[in-house]
């Protein structure tokens, strides 16, 4: 919602472009079958068109609005979805505009009890947090998607009525200004959100907790000098019964969000007067007493939801369609990204012929069993920000007044944020081999970790878009077995990156990229040694890894992924 | 279950009575409060989850 003197896309700080609408061919007689539909040019699918569109896949995205969202929604970007930005090609406006931020405080009755250090070192390119506004995040987005013209078709002002989920594609009814037309693919990815129209029209849905406790998330405009920190406020003097949170954004921009209590009627929560003075109310407590302007506000229940499949045929869930999280931990928009490029990479591979059509059957427990992790924390830091019962409410109070003095109960008040998913579990994930265990190093189904070499350059600046290996070596030249190994995985994926980690400076490699091994001491880092090799999937996650690599087991672990083809 | 290090019963009785003026003080608005905060600090100090468990469950018994 915005002031009742300012229109719905009168932003303090953000101009909205209009995207026209365009005609499409189909609503002149063509009956082209597309590769890949996409449901909803929101963040999630538009990465989904990204991703297509880095493995050469062509996709049509429709949208049913002629502009990206109305107010600033998810603001927390995660390391992670960084490292994907950068993959994609697209993270250099993310960073330019991002405020990144490691730290965090938490105020019990307005005093310092917990001071939050998110992990960092100096292996990291990427901070463990940037916040950006969700606008700024789309338009982005939509501007990378326009240095594919061949690949990814943006259709505004286009949205979808009816879906067909048939055995061999999908057919779509879509309506436009101009009229109705139906949109025939290969597969549908629904990226369409919360109130998915697909999810409705498939006769799906979510399933869960709605958690007891809704939020009035508010940004305003101010002069403000305070670093980028995430700030929570329990019993605080500008909200004596509920939390606040408050986070800095890009163009002097602050989120507020504070809790509603049970009793507390939502239509009066969200009207102006009632939000101004709450805004006023917490920008003393935070000793804030210049001018401020109120940009936007919307209300947000805390919500536990899920499919219980998120592939339906030729459907895929990605995104909020597919499930509903907390904000507590800024998961939503992170976890989404992630879907989208779980989906898109398998989708690839199978329409490529590089993989069997199994492959798809492994998209749902992956990104299912990441929502479920994110719930059992999600639900964690809900209970402990709006404790459900009294038994609840007196613990915490226990806690935290423990916390004015006692550092044992700190930890409490620590948000849990997002972390990668690892895949532990995944039918593709090959487990370690008994007795050549590492040390050190990402375990088969985590994502890769970073690692410095040098001076601004790092080991995922290396990586591939299709599947990587790291192969660690103390010879230069490659044995017979290896180089036959590296070739017979070409032969799955010939998009193959090959980082050779060596010893000793070398060049003229044949066999892929040598990064200097010793420089940035990345061996202790993935504990390789001469003879180690890791197998990465194109989204960066350890397919499987050896101590001393067989070319059998290698090639079984990738046989694994990518099925029978 | 066995407890391994329980206090003798002269220092039991000590406890009782601590216990018993702490209550006394802090007033009938704050017992339920200072009883939450005091078991979750016996709770870090004893660092036996299964203890902590059997003394709740014990506790709970009669309601
Ligand atoms: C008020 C609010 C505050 C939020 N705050 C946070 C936060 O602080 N942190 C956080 O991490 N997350 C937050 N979220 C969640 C976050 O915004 C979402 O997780 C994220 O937007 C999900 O992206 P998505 O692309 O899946 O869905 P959306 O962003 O919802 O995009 C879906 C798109 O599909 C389009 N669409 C829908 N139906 C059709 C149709 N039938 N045909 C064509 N197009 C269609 C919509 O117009 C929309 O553009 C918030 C959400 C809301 C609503």
């Amino acid at each position: 919602m915005r002031p009742a003197d300012r229109g719905e896309l009168d932003s303090l700080y953000f101009d909205y472009s209009v995207f026209p609408f365009r005609r499409a061919p189909e609503l002149d007689g063509s009956e082209v079958c597309h590769p890949v539909i996409i449901a909803g040019a929101g963040p999630v699918g538009l990465i989904a068109a990204l991703a297509l569109a880095q493995q050469g896949i062509a996709s049509v995205v429709l949208e049913r609005k002629n502009t990206v969202n109305d107010g600033s929604r998810a603001i927390c970007v995660s390391r992670y979805s960084f490292e994907t930005l950068q993959q994609l090609g697209a993270v250099a406006p993310f960073l330019a505009k991002g405020l990144g931020w490691t730290k965090g405080r938490c105020y019990y009755r307005d005093q310092l009890i917990y001071r939050l250090e998110m992990p960092h070192s100096e292996h990291e390119r990427f901070l463990p947090m940037y916040n950006i506004q969700q606008q700024f995040i789309e338009q982005y987005l939509i501007d990378k998607a326009a240095a594919y013209p061949d690949l990814i078709d943006l259709r505004w002002q286009s949205a979808v009525l009816d879906v067909h989920n048939e055995s061999d594609g999908v057919a779509l009814s879509i309506g436009t200004p101009e009229g109705d037309y139906t949109l025939r693919g290969q597969y549908l990815l629904a990226a369409d959100g919360a109130r998915s129209t697909v999810r409705e029209l498939l006769g799906l849905r979510l399933q869960g907790d709605n958690l007891p406790g809704n939020y009035v998330i508010a940004d305003v405009r101010m002069l403000h000098d305070f670093p980028t920190e995430r700030r929570s406020f329990f019993e605080s003097s500008g909200n004596p019964d509920a939390t606040v949170l408050v986070h800095r954004q890009p163009d002097n921009i602050w989120r507020v969000d504070w809790q509603i209590l049970p009793q507390d009627d939502p239509q009066e929560a969200v009207r102006e007067e009632t939000v101004r003075k709450r805004v006023q109310a917490i920008l003393e407590m935070i000793g804030h007493s210049g001018e401020w302007e109120l940009e936007w506000w919307s209300i947000y229940t805390a919500n536990t939801l899920c499919l219980e499949d998120y592939r339906h045929g030729r459907v895929f869930f990605i995104g909020d369609s597919a499930h509903i999280v907390p904000i507590f931990g800024v998961r939503g928009l992170n976890n989404g990204i992630a879907d989208a490029v779980n989906a898109a990479w398998k989708l690839a591979y199978v329409l490529k012929g590089c993989a069997a059509d199994t492959l798809l059957d492994s998209y749902s427990p992956e990104r299912r069993g990441a929502t479920l992790d994110v719930f059992r924390n999600a639900g964690k830091s809900s209970r402990f920000m709006t404790p459900p019962t009294r038994g609840y409410a007196l613990m915490r109070k226990a806690v935290l007044e423990l916390a004015l003095t006692e550092e044992f109960t700190r930890p409490f008040a620590d948000p849990r944020q997002v972390q990668p998913y690892t895949y532990q579990q995944s039918l593709l994930t090959t487990a370690d081999v008994d007795g050549a265990l590492f040390n050190a190093g990402p375990a088969p189904g985590a994502a890769l970790l970073n690692h410095r070499l040098g001076e601004d350059d790092y080991l995922l600046d290396h990586i591939g878009t299709g599947f990587t290996v790291l192969h660690f070596s103390d010879q230069n030249a490659l044995s017979e077995d290896i180089a036959n190994l590296f070739a017979a995985l070409r032969e799955f994926d010939p998009q193959l990156e090959i980082l050779r980690i060596n010893v000793t400076p070398y060049d003229g490699s044949e066999d892929g990229r040598v990064l200097v091994g010793t420089a940035g001491n990345i061996r202790a880092g993935y504990d390789g040694v001469d003879g180690s090799l890791y197998l990465v999937r194109p989204d960066r996650h350890v397919a499987g890894r050896w101590k001393s690599a067989d070319a059998g087991q290698v090639i079984a672990a990738m046989q694994r992924v990518l099925g029978g083809a | 279950m066995t407890v391994k290090n329980t206090l003798e019963f002269v220092e039991l009785e000590q406890v009782y009575d601590l216990l018993a003026q702490a209550i006394d003080k802090v007033g009938k608005d704050n017992e339920a409060l200072f009883l939450g905060k005091l078991c979750i600090t016996l709770a870090h100090r004893v660092g036996e989850l299964d203890s902590v468990k059997d003394s709740i469950r014990i506790a709970a018994k009669q309601f």
